[in-house]
């Protein structure tokens, strides 16, 4: 029987992953950390673990380069890819590629740190459940109810493209159930101009944790959802329907969609 | 000198044909002149001999040897006579004006004789040309005609009672006269000297105006334009040559004029992507270089802070500790937005608040330069929608600058807030204009004060061209420059499909003239009186919803000041003042992070006095 730990930190820098062991030991999970991809590929064949946390600039074996590794050797471990040179491509592309849940940029408070991880880590439950139910695994789509004509970035936000050339914009329910529930939102202002891969709202949730959700297309705002702000948990109850954020003019729909999962 | 000046070298050479064909002309004018005088002289002479040989006729006749003596000794002391002498077959002087050659035998080699028996035996008859010969007593002497004129044997002089000759001969001697050539050589002379002095000042008069000519019509545009060039090779692409003419140098300083323009263009874009370019470089390695000694920095910092409940002191610290990291995140970030130009996180915020953060930040640096930090923060500041961490970035950057242009002897800075109301002119700027076919009438090729022009042409007659208003709306400067007079007559249109601009069946309600009108996608129409200095304009959707407020902010200080040339290049990027100290990104990043809340930063310069660099900031919604 394989050891079971929660989390495996990779990064080059050993200042880093020092300190995620840190925080992630006091909020009492136990956690392993290597400085090179290879060396965690040795760790994953000795050991299992909850959530992988990996750097995207390393020698040798990059991040992306070892989630494909992972896709190859069969391992559903949900990894949370980090980078300090945080480009909306990294972040798009983070976002987006199979077996990674989520994505944040360095520097990052420890708060910030431990959100992601407790909210990846739930990710990672509820696909497993989903899994266990015998639903077929394909990324991390399977498990959202989600209407079928709507674009998807991870499993994070959605876009629906409407006829009329705008499109509206919100939050997946995967990421919802992950983060335990709203409390607040925080929406930016019509007029004001969004960017794929950057965050465009801030969700606290009832443990009072902020969420940033990553914006699945570019454009500017036409509208804002006003009862989604004053009546959070409409959002939690109808997040497809009348509980979608902005409308929006997207400015790039064609390069932007090509990222978003169907 | 004459390698190096085109001027000189083309009146040289038109001189020196001048003189050339002058000189020709003079040469020939001389030569016919002398030919005439001399034509006239030979005919006078030779009539003269004829009238002498025809008196004498009568005498010989009668054979009356002293009066025959007498006549030509007599003739022979005129002034215009040199001296009358006949001699015979025999080369004997018969009669001569010189008594004293009377007897004497002519060698058959003397001029006189030479004539007629040059080939040894005795000539018949001589060409009237032949008769006459030019020469010189001596080299000193001046010159003498001498004619020749042939008595030949005629029926009388052998039926004659004295029966001196018989009528075998032929010719019975000869009349030699001689005259001088003094008089006609002098005139001869003097119309010389004076074809010369006249070719001299015609050669003088006319290099003089024609070398005039050359400077003023070839030189000075050449040397206009090479001053020109040399100033655009030195860099100067702002230099300008003035056109005056509309001549084929005109045009060249016109087409150079616009070279210039478009290189200037040129050269900003290339400056400005490349700067942009090696920007984005740069911030790709500063922000993963800094990333991660932050993430260690902020992570820990953050964990002791949630850790220090019930030690205030320390989380006081701590706090400072991760909001300044946080604020160097965000400086990272902002660096990579700047050079992907992203888009700020924008809340209500107190303006005051953040000045007095930003203050905060760079007060240790200020103490140690002495400098005083005064702040004059309005308490009736509306909220603005902005974000805090780039706009208190702004203010830290103006801080550290103002304190660096102080330097070490101490001065002041003064920080001062208060809300203001701007009408829209002066301070929005026409970013799109279509006309009725939807054309962009916006011409980044032309710009305004920094500012991409709205180009419509014109039509008036025949006439045809470009004119540019200027995109601040509603400003002084809101007009349209290069208007060729306005009359009735003049058409306006769009550049590209000739579609027109002008409100039919509208006028101005100051003056009554005709309008031009486009619209701004959006923002509905604009408007505005064609006439030259009536100024009128309206914006319909603007002007009625205008929100005026705006928080203005100045940072003021009493250092160096800034050098005029230096100013208009100050918010582009690696622009620095500072040599080796800064980046040249400081103002290049405010610039964008205030572009970017759509409001407006401005700088005015004293060297010696001091920097004002206004901020303001729309209030928004």
């Amino acid at each position: 029987m394989k050891q079971i730990q929660d989390i495996l930190v990779i990064d080059d820098e050993p200042m880093v992953t020092r300190v995620v062991t840190k925080v992630c030991g006091a909020e009492g999970m136990t956690a392993a950390a290597v400085n090179h991809a290879n060396e965690a590929l040795h760790c994953l064949d000795e050991g299992e673990f909850r959530l992988i946390l990996c750097d995207i600039m390393m020698p040798e074996l990059n991040g992306f380069q070892f989630l494909e590794e992972l896709s190859k050797r069969g391992i559903h471990t949900p990894v949370v890819m980090m980078t300090g040179y945080s480009t909306v491509e990294n972040a798009v592309k983070s976002l987006t590629s199979t077996g990674a849940v989520d994505y944040i940029p360095k520097p990052f408070t420890a708060d910030e740190l431990l959100t992601v991880i407790m909210r990846s880590l739930r990710c990672g439950m509820l696909l497993n459940e989903a899994e266990s139910a015998s639903l077929p695994r394909s990324g991390a789509m399977s498990y959202v109810p989600c209407p079928a004509n709507y674009h998807r970035l991870g499993y994070a936000s959605w876009a629906l493209m409407e006829d009329k050339g705008t499109a509206l914009i919100g939050v997946s329910d995967l990421f919802l159930r992950a983060a335990e529930g709203i409390k607040a939102f925080e929406l930016s202002l019509p007029g004001e101009d969004l960017l794929q891969g950057i965050p465009c709202t801030e969700m606290t949730s009832p443990d009072g944790s902020i969420h940033n959700i990553m914006c699945p297309l570019s454009g500017r705002i036409l509208e804002v959802n006003t009862q989604a702000q004053s009546n959070p948990s409409l959002v939690e109850r109808d997040p497809y329907f009348r509980g979608w954020l902005y409308r929006i003019l997207p400015s790039n729909p064609a390069s932007d969609l090509q990222w978003l999962s169907l | 000198m004459l390698n190096s000046k085109i001027g000189l070298k083309l009146t040289f050479g038109v001189a020196l044909t001048i003189l050339v064909v002058i000189a020709i002309f003079a040469y020939f004018n001389i030569q016919s002149e002398n030919r005439s005088l001399l034509t006239e002289v030979e005919r006078a002479a030779q009539q003269y001999s004829d009238h002498l040989k025809a008196d004498m006729g009568y005498d010989m006749l009668h054979n009356d040897r002293e009066r025959i003596q007498e006549d030509v000794r007599r003739i022979g002391r005129q002034g215009t006579i040199d001296g009358i002498r006949v001699f015979n077959k025999m080369g004997e002087v018969i009669y001569s004006s010189e008594s004293a050659e009377i007897g004497k035998m002519v060698d058959i080699k003397a001029a006189t004789c030479f004539r007629c028996h040059l080939t040894g035996k005795p000539v018949k008859r001589l060409q009237k040309q032949e008769h006459m010969r030019f020469f010189r007593t001596n080299p000193d002497s001046s010159r003498q005609l001498g004619i020749i004129n042939p008595i030949y044997n005629e029926p009388s002089c052998w039926t004659a009672a004295c029966h001196m000759h018989p009528e075998s001969q032929t010719v019975l001697g000869v009349l030699d006269v001689t005259m001088p050539l003094d008089k006609v050589d002098q005139n001869i002379r003097r119309s010389q000297v004076a074809i010369i002095v006249l070719a001299v000042s015609a050669i003088i008069i006319l290099s003089v105006i024609i070398g005039f000519l050359v400077r003023w019509w070839i030189d000075r545009p050449v040397q206009d334009l090479l001053k020109a060039t040399r100033q655009v090779a030195g860099g100067n692409l702002g230099y300008r040559v003035e056109v005056k003419r509309e001549d084929e140098l005109g045009m060249l300083a016109k087409s150079f004029n616009s070279m210039t323009d478009n290189l200037a263009d040129a050269r900003l874009q290339l400056f400005q992507s490349d700067k942009l370019a090696s920007m984005g470089r740069l911030a790709a390695g500063v922000a993963h270089e800094i990333n991660n000694p932050l993430t260690a920095v902020l992570t820990n910092s953050s964990f002791l802070l949630k850790r220090s409940q019930g030690q205030p002191e320390m989380r006081e610290d701590l706090q400072v500790i991760v909001s300044e990291t946080i604020r160097c995140r965000e400086i990272v970030k902002s660096l990579l937005d700047f050079a992907r130009q992203t888009v700020p996180k924008k809340r209500k915020a107190d303006i005051n608040q953040i000045i007095q953060r930003a203050a905060t930040v760079v007060e240790n640096q200020l103490s140690m330069g002495q400098v005083e930090l005064v702040m004059d923060l309005d308490d009736k500041l509306p909220n603005v929608t902005v974000d805090a961490n780039q706009i208190q970035q702004v203010f830290i950057n103006l801080m550290v600058n103002a304190s660096d242009a102080i330097g070490e002897d101490g001065g002041t800075i003064n920080v001062t807030s208060r809300p203001i109301s701007l009408g829209p002119a002066g301070t929005l700027q026409i970013k799109r204009a279509l006309c009725r076919k939807r054309h962009d009438l916006v011409d980044r090729k032309i710009q305004i004060d920094g500012k991409p022009a709205i180009s419509m042409r014109y039509k008036k007659n025949k006439e045809t061209g470009l004119i540019h208003l200027n995109p601040m709306y509603g400003s002084n400067e809101h007009k349209l420059n290069g208007m060729p007079g306005f009359d009735k007559e003049v058409e306006l249109m769009c550049p590209d499909c000739s579609a027109s601009l002008i409100a039919d069946g509208e006028f101005c309600p100051d003056c009554g003239s005709s309008i031009y009108a486009f619209e701004v996608p959006l923002k509905g129409l604009v408007q505005g009186c064609l006439k030259e200095g009536c100024g009128w304009h309206r914006w319909e959707q603007v002007d009625s919803s205008w929100n005026d407020e705006y928080v203005e902010v100045r940072v003021t200080d009493d250092g160096c000041g800034i050098p005029q040339e230096q100013l208009q290049k100050l918010f582009e990027p690696f622009s620095t003042t500072k040599g080796q100290k800064g980046t040249g990104l400081g103002l290049a990043v405010t610039w964008g992070i205030v572009d970017n809340h759509n409001g407006t930063i401005s700088v005015e310069s004293k060297l010696g006095v001091g920097t004002t660099f206004t901020i303001r900031i729309p209030v928004g919604p």
